[in-house]
Formats: C-alpha cells, structure tokens, sequence
C-alpha cells in the first residue's frame, strides 16, 4: 500500500521508498526510513497536503511525496 | 587562548559571515525545529531572544556574547534543521555557516524525548566538523515520560562531549560552557564516530575526494563535499564558489542588537 493511500487514524510500517536521489534523501532525513512507524494523524480540507506522526515530530508531505513511500499496515 | 581567527585564513570567512571576532571563540548552535536551540541560546547569553514552541521560529540567526572562564564566546542561533542537505533556505543557511563560517565549536541541541530523530543531525553535523558538543535537551521531559538518557553511554557511542540539560530552568549549563570551552582549546578527547557507507560509495569517495582535495584545498572537509557532490546536491556547488572563490560575499547576519551584551 502507498502512504498516501492510508486511512486517517491508522498505523503503518514504512517498507520501502520509491523515491530517488535528493528527494529520497530528504525523506529519510525526515525519519522515513524502512521499518519506522508512521501514524496518519490528519489532511488538509483538501485533502492534500496530509499530517504524519514520524518520530516523535507531525510533518507534512504532499500526496506527490507520499505516494512514493511503500507502508504496510501495523495492528 | 590558541588560533586566534587572525593567524589564518577563517578571518577572511568570519567577515564575509559579519563576525567580528577577534579574540573570540565562535560557537554555533544547531539542532532540528523545535528542540529549545533558542532557549539554550538565551540562557547562555542572558539575552531574550524569542522563544516560542512552534517550529521554524528563527528565521534570521540571533547572534550573542557569553563569557566562561574569562574568554568570549560568540554563540550563534542557526535555524532549526532535520539534515545539513540544504533542502529549504534555512538548512543551507545552517549548512553554510557550519561549513564556511567554521565554527570554533558546534553544539547540536537534541530533543532528549525523541533521540532518535535527532541523531541523524548530529552524525550529519560530524562528518562535517569534529568539533562537536551534543546538548540532549529536554532531559525533564524525557524523564516524564519514561525515557532516561544514559548521556555517558552515548558519549562512548558518539565520540564527542555529550551533556544533559533542562535549558529553561539553566540544569547542565555549566557542564556545557566547560565542554565547548575544553572543545574549542582542543584539550577534551574527542575519537568522533566515522560513518562508513557501502562499498559502492566508499570507492566512489576515493575516487573523486583527492580531485576536490586539490581543488579546496583543505578549506572543506573533503570527504563530505565528496558525499554531497555524490548526493547530487549541487547547492554545494554554489556555496563554494561564492564563499571560497569569492564571486560573491553572502552575508548571513546575526541581528546587530544583540552585540552589546
């Protein structure tokens, strides 16, 4: 499943990033790296960008952005 | 008190950075969003910069003076960052100042409630300068909620002076100032902690890092300009050229009220 595609409120596990180069640097400096839990707290009234729980810190990322990182559900 | 910034080339970067230091140590104070950089900055100065708990706060770096041990100390408040990468004006302006303003010591200030997020900068910030003081902040909070640190474990770990502190209320200050100062005279022992990466990018280091060592000529940490060229990072490209071969004089300023302490 994609991260943007996760429901609000759920859990996931980070798999793998499909992003490349700087853009897939920037997000492991964010915290999204495999196996790191990230919590989908919120979206923005439309829907784009959305609000993540990574590490301890809330940070945004656009559809674009999140479409590009593989999670899995965790219970 | 050692190197002074006039015995060698950092003078000429100093001023292009608007610091006047003279016989001053120059310390700079970076750490992710919203971590109390500003709060250890004021409770070192005694100045009151603003402090806020949102992220992205200090925008321009507050500038300040301290004193310890009867030397000065000129501490500046970089913006907060999640990496040195430069992917937003304010990681290249602390990128920049920690690269060509070659700070006498850097103390990264890391959220003791969240370690893990924040240790990313500070082996990021140690591939580029060894002189390093880690400040796990926040110590009182991380306490309430369960986590204790073992700072003397992550000094092993790291290889450079780590200190707890609870900034708001001054808790470890002391132990910071007398840490920068040891740092900054050379004499605390530091064995700072190398990355290595895999084969494929440690050959590609070897490969280029002796071309750019000829090219800076020891002005920059060669191994990491290596890794960011091989990043493809090419804002470092242009720092370079305007800070080292001097096209053009960027002046990063620390706000000028804050000089009389």
């Amino acid at each position: 499943m994609l991260l943007s595609k996760a429901a609000i409120g759920s859990k996931v596990k980070v798999v793998s990033l499909e992003s490349k180069g700087l853009l897939r640097r920037r997000m492991m400096d964010l915290g999204l790296i495999p196996d790191s839990e990230i919590e989908v707290i919120r979206e923005s009234p439309l829907g784009d960008p959305r609000a993540y729980g990574i590490k301890g810190s809330q940070i945004a990322l656009r559809r674009e952005e999140a479409s590009q990182i593989v999670v899995e559900v965790v219970n | 008190m050692g190197l002074t910034c006039e015995s060698c080339s950092r003078g000429v970067l100093k001023k292009k950075f608007n610091l006047r230091c003279g016989e001053k140590f120059v310390i700079a104070l970076a750490g992710n969003p919203n971590v109390g950089k500003s709060t250890v900055f004021n409770e070192l100065t005694g100045l009151k910069q603003h402090t806020g708990n949102w992220p992205g706060k200090t925008v321009v770096n507050a500038r300040g003076n301290y004193r310890y041990e009867d030397m000065e100390f000129v501490l500046m408040d970089l913006p907060g960052t999640y990496s040195l990468l430069a992917s937003s004006v304010e990681e290249q302006v602390a990128r920049d100042f920690i690269c060509f303003g070659q700070p006498d010591v850097t103390i990264v200030v890391v959220d003791g409630t969240c370690l893990e997020r924040n240790l990313n900068l500070v082996l990021q910030v140690m591939e580029l300068t060894h002189n390093v003081v880690v400040c796990v902040n926040l110590i009182d909070e991380a306490e309430r909620k369960g986590i204790f640190i073992d700072i003397k474990a992550l000094e092993e770990e790291l290889g450079v002076p780590v200190v707890g502190t609870i900034a708001r209320e001054g808790v470890g200050l002391e132990e910071l100032k007398r840490r920068v100062l040891n740092v900054a005279l050379n004499i605390e022992n530091l064995n700072p902690k190398k990355i290595s990466y895999s084969k494929p990018v440690e050959d590609a280091i070897k490969g280029i890092e002796p071309e750019i060592d000829r090219i800076l000529k020891g002005k920059l940490n060669s191994r990491w300009v290596a890794l960011r060229l091989i990043d493809g990072d090419n804002t470092i490209v242009n720092s370079i050229y305007e800070h080292i071969y001097d096209k053009k004089t960027l002046e990063i300023e620390g706000e000028e009220v804050l000089v009389n302490a």
